[in-house]
């Protein structure tokens, strides 16, 4: 026998369901009386340094239908590509939101302020991006995936340089369709498959 | 040596995977591809912290929170208790647990749950609290109770509870279900089966937990909830080129 590495292992992950939103966004299934303040509601509060952006789209599934019951979460820097309780960072900034595709429309709008960009450990840089979460019925383990922005430099950006399939790269960029006004499609499946991250 | 390193990669083979034809939904909202894999960054390492003032006194407790405490939920009183850890078997302080569940009879308060049993006006079905120092966490609840769902001809969900665990990390970020022990459902879900491995399974099996019931008043189960870890930066301060 050797010796005991003395580590836990993660617990499974199962679906979030169809009801998600009971538990994470009362108000948006018509329950918000159940809790005197919701969490993740906007990642900006007034005063929120940089420039105010909107970002709209749809999370289609493998039949190209733009799902209604998916919930997403982002989490992001400052302006200065810093983050919530960082030395420095913008206290008008949690950078964390919470939103749903319109059950009309099945699109969602995230409204936030730009992010600066962040380096790694080794000192490279990269380019402004929003991390993603998505969680929904028939989704097993919560995707994540990042947006990135059409009007900034992503040339040298370290998680896109590794995209093999360079056209792929596209499913992660934000195009930009007005002043801060921004489209970003998530495809689950198929045609157009949104590059997912295991990081 | 600190556990500032980068996230331990994910053992995505103790998870479900993402196609999984006994859960039909699974089959248009599975990608296909690989998962892009990278270590983490700032964007992964950083995540959202909440302050015990973003929640109220009975935000834990399910069964007065719907009524603002003017009047129980129907039910059998349950206490769901347990620790967040991380892969090193600490304690996670001070992170968000959210739950939400259906009622006694196994309806959700949702606008889409359609299912015959009725809506318990006394229960809305969710609760969050943040985990003390040690990483410990407790809800009053009801149990709730089993559902059928449209997925083959006739399947049931076995009792569970639905848990929202953050860490201190984004790429922490977790969601799973809690279930019963003894709940002979459990074997026959097609959900519970995405975990192919029944020992890990197991781990999302909460057992009776008598030492911590309360006589003439509620039931324990005991959840322990385990969530990635980071890497030591042992020889990561090294010079440019060694
Ligand atoms: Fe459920």
């Amino acid at each position: 026998m050797v010796q005991k590495l003395e580590m836990l292992q993660e617990t499974p992950s199962q679906t979030a369901g169809p009801y998600v939103h009971i538990g994470l966004m009362p108000s948006y299934t018509g329950n918000g009386q159940i809790f005197a303040q919701e969490l993740g509601e906007s990642p900006i509060a007034d005063g929120a340094q940089g420039e105010i952006i909107e970002i709209t789209g749809s999370i289609y599934d493998g039949t190209g239908w733009a799902m209604r019951d998916a919930l997403i979460e982002s989490w992001q820097p400052d302006a200065q590509g810093r983050f919530a309780g960082q030395d420095g960072a913008d206290p008008n900034l949690s950078g964390f939101c919470r939103f749903a595709a319109d059950a009309e429309s099945g699109e969602f709008t995230l409204r936030t302020v730009k992010p600066g960009p962040v380096a790694l450990r080794d000192g490279r840089v990269q380019a402004p991006h929003i991390s993603l979460w998505i969680v929904a019925r028939g989704i097993n383990l919560g995707l994540q995936t990042r947006i990135y922005f059409e009007d900034e430099d992503n040339s040298a950006d370290p998680l896109l340089a590794r995209i093999e399939q360079r056209p792929r790269v596209e499913t992660l960029i934000a195009k930009k369709t007005g002043a801060g006004q921004y489209r970003f499609d998530i495809r689950l499946q198929g045609d157009g498959e949104t590059v997912f991250l295991d990081i | 040596m600190l556990d500032d390193g980068p996230l331990i990669p994910r053992n995505l083979a103790l998870h479900p995977a993402p196609y999984d034809p006994g859960y039909k939904t699974t089959l248009a909202r599975s990608p296909a591809l690989p998962l892009l894999s990278m270590d983490s960054s700032a964007s992964e390492e950083t995540g959202p912290r909440f302050g015990h003032g973003s929640l109220g006194a009975l935000d834990n407790n399910l069964i007065l929170n719907w009524t603002r405490g003017k009047s129980p939920a129907i039910g059998e009183r349950i206490v769901m208790h347990g620790r967040v850890l991380d892969e090193r078997g600490r304690g996670v302080p001070h992170t968000l647990v959210e739950v939400w569940q259906a009622n006694a009879g196994g309806r959700y308060r949702h606008k889409k749950d359609g299912y015959l049993a009725p809506l318990d006006p006394n229960f809305g079905g969710a609760g969050r609290t943040i985990t003390d120092e040690a990483g410990r966490y407790q809800f009053l609840t009801i149990r709730p109770g089993a559902y059928p769902w449209p997925n083959r001809g006739n399947d049931w969900r076995p009792m569970h509870i639905h848990v929202s665990v953050f860490g201190h990390s984004f790429g922490q970020r977790l969601i799973t279900q809690m279930y019963f022990e003894g709940d002979p459902l459990i074997p026959l879900c097609p959900i519970a089966a995405t975990i192919k491995d029944r020992a890990q399974l197991d781990r999302l099996v909460a057992p009776l937990d008598m030492a911590n019931s309360k006589p003439l008043d509620y039931l324990a189960y005991k959840f322990d909830i385990v969530l990635r870890g980071r890497r030591q930066s042992m020889f990561e301060n090294k010079p440019e080129g060694m």
